[in-house]
Order: C-alpha cells, then structure tokens, then sequence
C-alpha cells in the first residue's frame, strides 16, 4: 500500500511548491517528519547531490525516496506524481493562452511578468556567481581581497564568455569542457 | 508516433544537461528549439519562464509540458514532459543504489565547481539576450530593479517575499501601467482629433 501514499504525497509537494527547486524544501521535511520515509540528514544529502546532477531537488527526493521505499517502480511513480500537478496546471494555462494571446489585459500582464522574469533570472544567476567564483568562506577568515577572488574561476568564466560569442558551439560542450577544466586543474 | 518520439528524445537530452536551476536552460532550449528545430520561438520561450514561475512545479518541467503542448496537444506535453524526467530519475536511482556518498566523491566536486562557473556564464548571457526584449521603459527598468534587489539581497532582508508573490504583483502592476497608458493615448488622440 506504500506506492499509492507515495503518489499522493509527491503530487501534493508538486501541487503547492511554487517558484522551482527549493520551494519544495518546507514540504519534504514536512514528508519526512509525517512519513519517516527519509531523514532530514537524507534531505541534506540531496540538496548536494541535486547541485551536482541535472535535476531539480523535489524530483530527485522523490525518485530517492521512492527508491528506497519501493524499488525501481516507486522510484519512478513517485516521481512522475510530482510532476502531474504542474502538468495539467500548465496544460489548462497553455490553452487559455492560446486563447487570449493578443488580449490587452494578457499583453500587460506580460509587460510586467517579463520585467520581474529575467530580473529573478538575474538574481538567480548572482547567486551562482557567488559560489561559483568567489571565496567566500576564505575571505571571511582572512579578510584579504584577493583571498574573495577566484581567479581559476573568474578567468574560466572569461574564456567561456569569449568564447561563446566567438564559436557557435553548442552550450553542452561547454559544460562538458568546464567540469574536465574543474577536473584537471582541481577546482 | 514518430514526432512525440522526437519530442522525448529531444528533451531526455535537455534534461540530461539542466545544471543550476533551470535558468541555465535558457540557452540550451534557445539552441535546441529556436535555432535548431525552430519549435518556438525566444519570445515565447522567455513567456513561458515567465509563466513557470509562478505556477507549481519546477521551472524546467513547466517548459517542457508548455512546449510539447504547442508541437502536439496533450501527447506531446506528456512526450516532453517525461522525456525531461528519464535523466534526472535515472541518474538518482544509479545514485540510490550504488553511489550514496557521490555528492563527496572528489572528481565529482571538481567536475561541478567548473559546471558551476559555466552555468553562471550561460545565465548572465540568457539576461544579456532578453534585457533589450524586457526591459524597455522606466516601468520596466524600474520594476526589474525592485524585483531583483528583493531577490539577491533577500539573505539581509528581515522578511523574504515568495516569489510567487512577486511575480504575480509585476503581472497586476504591468496590467495597470498599460491600461493607464492606453486610456491616456486615447483620450489624447481623441483631443487631437478634435
């Protein structure tokens, strides 16, 4: 009887974590408490390994917690349940779009929403600069302006900049050449 | 049958290379869908963020089911949307059973700490390429300054505003601003008339 409680306990997360990734984090140490299905260190675990894979952390919780609780299948349905919410939420939305795309009152919605969009975009953006080329930790101790720098990195992110208005590769292999780049010079 | 294989396939790949967020996306759909397949188009591809945020369900996901949707209705946005997830779960039941301390395995944090420096180089380049299409009065400019102090300095704030919350107010303040707008052009233009 676990596959069920599982579908509908991810669907419910899928349901109200609005505002991506993190937002799902209240609801899976609620689960967690009410299910025992994981432990707050397991959700701890995943914020790293969700930093360090492709997907987001409510999907990769409910694949793991799944997994650990009903296999392979629990793993998998656990997952699609919390991603069913947002798919007919969007769905409902995609057709009222089509609908009303050259209403007024949806064009100034739009006016507005893309303003906000691309300045959390921005913001998310400053977040992973913070972590990806600065020392934070290493500027606290010391105190040193040069320690805040990473210059390994900062000089990567140049490279990377330059070169992507330059060649016309493909964004992929420029991550594939960043994690071999983070690999060999021990980033 | 074959066009929502396509359509799985092309996002089981996008889905296997989405570090950081989903923002970081941004440029790899434009190239996979803008440029390569011509499915959509950047406009509304950056409507579609818009709209991600600030409905339930992870960003990334919510791209895929509007985009699947667009090329074939209900099967494609089941098509996307799943193919989007195979990676993700894949990777997480590898992890799950055979590699529970991956997250502190060395090379794996070398390996991110360098995804990290380039999936912050693809977002800056995603802003630079939609500021000009977003940001193009004081309105805008303004309501882009807001929404982003509240967001990167949201740590030092003493509350934190969901972002929900925030969306959907640009949305209510970009309905008002307009419709003033056009009130005022046409009472304007009917003055001029007169």
């Amino acid at each position: 009887m676990v596959l069920p409680r599982l579908m509908y306990e991810f669907a419910k997360t899928g349901l109200f974590s609005v505002g991506g990734g993190l937002a799902t984090l209240p609801f899976l140490y609620e689960m967690s408490d009410a299910t025992g299905w994981f432990t707050h260190a397991d959700i701890a675990d995943m914020i790293a390994i969700s930093e360090s894979t492709p997907g987001a952390i409510g999907i990769n919780m409910s694949t793991y917690a799944g997994f650990t609780t009903a296999g392979v299948p629990g793993g998998i349905l656990a997952s699609l349940a919390l991603a069913f919410p947002s798919v007919v939420i969007i769905l409902i939305i995609a057709k009222f779009l089509e609908k009303y795309r050259n209403n007024k009152l949806v064009d100034g919605a739009f006016y507005g929403l893309r303003a906000a969009s691309i300045a959390m975009i921005s913001a998310a953006g400053l977040n992973v600069a913070k972590v990806a080329l600065l020392h934070l930790g290493a500027y606290q101790l010391t105190g040193n302006i040069m320690d805040l720098l990473n210059l390994k990195a900062i000089i990567l992110a140049v490279l990377i900049f330059i070169g992507q208005r330059k060649l016309k590769w493909s964004p992929v292999l420029f991550i594939a050449l960043s994690a071999v780049v983070g690999i060999l010079l021990k980033f | 049958m074959n066009q929502l294989l396509n359509l799985y396939w092309t996002f089981l790949k996008i889905g296997c290379v989405t570090f950081g967020g989903g923002y970081a996306m941004l440029p790899i759909l434009e190239r996979e869908l803008v440029t390569k397949r011509q499915w959509t188009t950047m406009d509304d591809l950056r409507d579609y963020f818009s709209i991600g945020q600030c409905t339930p369900g992870i960003i990334a996901l919510n791209v895929s089911t509007f985009i699947g949707q667009k090329r074939h209705g209900v099967p494609g946005a089941i098509a996307a949307t799943t193919g989007f997830l195979t990676g993700p779960i894949i990777i997480i039941l590898l992890i799950a059973a055979f590699l529970k301390n991956f997250a502190e395995l060395e090379i794996i944090q070398h390996a991110f700490a360098g995804i990290r420096v380039c999936v912050c180089v693809l977002i800056v380049q995603a802003v630079l390429r939609l500021w000009k299409k977003s940001v193009i009065d004081p309105f805008t400019l303004a309501l882009y300054l807001i929404v982003f102090a509240l967001n990167a300095f949201s740590g030092i704030l003493p509350f934190k505003i969901p972002a929900a919350i925030l969306v959907i107010c640009a949305g209510i303040a970009g309905i008002l601003v307009s419709q003033i707008r056009n009130r005022k052009t046409a009472s304007s233009g009917k003055g001029g008339g007169a």
